[in-house]
């Protein structure tokens, strides 16, 4: 009798019978989180408080819980770039935007975020951006953590482009910045000599400012 | 585009600072935003119920009607809201796919409404989110289905100037279309029932002629019994023959089932026509006598329970394998088991594994001839276990083969309904269509007696709406260009089974209107008189 259901089990499709995850269930009774009122948010950010108002509605829509978390967040980066892996990138963002390490973006992190990237002097967003850079938050840019940063921005524009995206062309690209940031030539790059090269370059002056209008 | 994160763009835009101090190329201008305007509510009145929302929500999908500036065409002046004559409930729908992104499809509406909204407001249905697509598929196939069976209906309706093949042919697959068809139906099915019961009777011993054995019924009246045979086969013969000839795919006849049958049911006679002189071969011959079974299948094409019965098997071809495989692997261990238990055992019918498949059958499906029995106590253990587990394996399957018969015979069911209903709905059809017709005629009656009349008593005999007298003066202008008179028309089956003495007061009423116009047109005097002497009556097809 065993033997017969043992040859039935061979012949169906193979089902599997895996209890749900605990993380799901655990993620649901997480409670929703919401964020301090709108006057307080008005006098930490730049923005006013129309803004904040459509920038609240467009988060809360994407995430009703209150908070995103880093699989969320990975996904909604992905639709704006829908040619190639921008897994890795959402992933140095989210860790940039998750100032506190909780592993979930709140509207308070995601709005003082946008207020230094979008209403923050030059200094502010240059730091931002050596923050983004320097992975493992210990005030250098090493050349692997630019690779990885570099290697990441390559994925993003996919498999497809022209010309040819060669194996070797990440590694030049951070050659040449290095060539442009690091001015004591000792293989790293402090957040000063980052500031002060960026200044000396028109190119990132100008497009640092492009995208101020965007709310 | 990823229209749902829409919201989420000047983030992403913000982000991309970060690609800045990497990027060796000036970065090209961005798009400036003219005539920035603050975010606006917009009202869409749908039939009085007003949704609300904000102008970027609609924005987002700029290839639909609520997106793009078609909407503009309903746009209220005095009200300053948008206003749509359409359904409210599947509106909702459609608004919750710009706010969501996701279309969904509500299962209590009707698919050819929600497809109708949908295209007015522009949204292709594909992107039904996966949520609903099950059920929207299964839904609109089922629609195509129904309207395929209304087509095939109609096809059966006689096309005329069909020529003698086509209409042998439509007798054939359609006994109802003729009295002749359902005439040859009969008869084969006849023939087929004979042929049957013959070839049953000849095998039973009937009388015994003394000092012998009892002969079967075949071999005592041979000729009798060939006679019928040929007769029957004839008429087989003449009808595959007739089929073969209609049909309009002479290759796909002959490869279709029902025509495999023909052949094979009376093959058999023609071969033993020609091989009854050979002696050796005569063996074979007594073979072949037993396909003649198969015309007891020519009654498929008399019986829908049997097609459908066919037809199930067919499609639960892989429940069946399934069954067969299973079947067959526990016959095999089972007899295996049995064989080596029951070696020790002396005088054991169990000499082999392929006998004791014999036993094995009969034990899996309870039948338990009793012919071979296990003798040893192992032997009596497994083949408990062989009997229990029998039960179990046939029965898995069967449900499942039930179920799909139960399907494909109600869905049987709901069609000849349908067909049987339609016949009165098209007779309610064609009512309706009448009573429209003759209302033209009427105005133009009560218009006619009016002619020389005051403008008054003409508005006054105006009972009917804007829209109708619109449409008479149509129907009116019609006739003029044409110089033709549009005919009253009448179903006689309605009238008769009314009143028959409706039936002469439109005979009367039809000459009355003819002579009226016979002042006014030489055209219908010539009628007039025709219809005075032939007083025929024209019938409206459907």
């Amino acid at each position: 009798m065993g033997l017969v259901v043992g040859t039935f089990s061979v012949q169906s499709k193979p089902v599997n019978f895996h209890k749900d995850n605990a993380d799901d269930d655990f993620e649901m009774t997480v409670v929703c989180h919401r964020p301090e009122g709108l006057d307080k948010l008005e006098a930490q950010t730049n923005f006013n408080k129309r803004e904040l108002q459509v920038l609240y509605r467009g988060f809360k829509n994407e995430c009703p819980s209150g908070a995103v978390n880093e699989d969320t967040f990975k996904q909604i980066y992905s639709q704006f770039f829908p040619h190639g892996d921008a897994s890795t990138y959402a992933h140095y963002l989210f860790n940039a935007f998750d100032t506190g390490h909780t592993g979930s973006i709140k509207f308070e992190d995601f709005v003082t975020a946008l207020s230094i990237l979008l209403r923050g002097s030059v200094t502010e967003k240059l730091q931002w951006t050596f923050n983004l850079y320097d992975i493992n938050r210990d005030g250098y840019i090493n050349k692997e953590e630019m690779m990885d940063i570099v290697r990441a921005i390559y994925d993003m524009m996919g498999k497809f482009t022209y010309p040819v995206l060669k194996t070797d062309a990440p590694k030049q690209h951070v050659d040449a910045f290095f060539q442009k940031m690091d001015k004591n030539r000792d293989g790293v790059v402090t957040l000063d000599e980052f500031i002060l090269s960026c200044q000396e370059d028109e190119n990132i002056m100008r497009s640092l400012q492009l995208f101020e209008n965007v709310i | 585009m990823a229209a749902g994160v829409a919201a989420w763009l000047p983030f992403a835009r913000a982000a991309a600072i970060g690609w800045m101090p990497v990027a060796n190329l000036p970065m090209p201008v961005a798009p400036t935003e003219k005539n920035k305007k603050q975010d606006e509510l917009i009202v869409l009145n749908v039939s009085g119920r007003r949704f609300q929302t904000w102008k970027n929500t609609l924005d987002r999908y700029p290839d639909t009607l609520l997106g793009s500036s078609e909407k503009e065409f309903f746009y209220n002046e005095e009200t300053k809201e948008y206003f749509f004559d359409r359904d409210p409930d599947v509106f909702r729908s459609v608004l919750n796919f710009y706010r969501t992104g996701k279309l969904h499809y509500p299962r209590y509406e009707c698919i050819l409404s929600y497809d109708e909204e949908l295209a007015f407001f522009g949204i292709v249905p594909e992107i039904i989110g996966d949520c609903c697509y099950e059920e929207y598929k299964d839904r609109k196939r089922e629609n195509a289905e129904r309207l395929m069976d209304d087509q095939e209906d109609n096809k059966d309706s006689k096309l005329p100037n069909m020529t003698f093949r086509e209409t042998m042919w439509r007798a054939f697959e359609n006994p109802q279309t003729s009295t002749m068809a359902l005439v040859f139906y009969y008869v084969t099915g006849f023939f087929i029932a004979v042929s049957v019961m013959t070839n049953v009777v000849e095998t039973v011993p009937c009388g015994s002629v003394p000092n012998q054995k009892e002969v079967p019924c075949g071999e005592r009246y041979t000729v009798a019994f060939f006679c019928m045979d040929t007769a029957c086969v004839m008429i087989f013969t003449v009808e595959y023959l007739m089929r073969l000839y209609a049909a309009p795919n002479r290759y796909r006849f002959m490869r279709s089932v029902m025509s495999i049958i023909d052949v094979v049911a009376i093959l058999p006679y023609y071969i033993g026509l020609v091989m009854t002189d050979n002696e050796d071969v005569s063996g074979a011959f007594v073979t072949l006598r037993v396909f003649r079974v198969f015309r007891i299948f020519k009654f498929s094409r008399h019986s829908q329970g049997l097609r459908i019965l066919g037809y199930t098997l067919k499609s639960c071809a892989s429940e069946l394998g399934f069954l067969l495989f299973s079947l067959t692997m526990a016959i095999i261990i089972f007899a295996t088991v049995m064989f080596y238990a029951e070696k020790g055992s002396s005088s054991s019918k169990f000499t082999s594994i392929p006998a004791s498949f014999w036993y094995t059958i009969v034990t899996m499906t309870t039948l338990g001839y009793g012919d071979m029995v296990p003798k040893t106590i192992a032997g009596k253990i497994f083949g408990s276990i062989c009997s229990l587990s029998g039960v179990l394996v046939i029965a898995l399957p069967v449900p499942v083969i039930v179920s799909n018969f139960s399907r494909i015979y109600h869905q049987n069911q709901r069609a000849d309904k349908r067909r049987a209903q339609k016949k009165a709905r098209l007779a309610r059809i064609r009512l309706t269509k009448t009573e429209s017709s003759s209302a033209f005629l009427h105005s133009k009656r009560n218009g006619l007696f009016n002619e020389s009349s005051t403008k008054e008593e003409q508005h006054l005999g105006k009972s009917s709406s804007l829209l109708e007298s619109q449409h008479h003066h149509l129907l009116h202008c019609l006739e003029k260009t044409t110089v033709r008179d549009l005919k009253i028309v009448i179903h006689v089956l309605a009238i008769v089974v009314q009143a028959p003495s409706l039936f002469f007061f439109f005979a009367v009423v039809v000459l009355q209107i003819n002579t009226i116009r016979l002042c006014s047109s030489p055209f219908i005097l010539t009628r007039v008189c025709n219809k005075l002497s032939h007083l025929d009556i024209r019938m409206t097809q459907g």
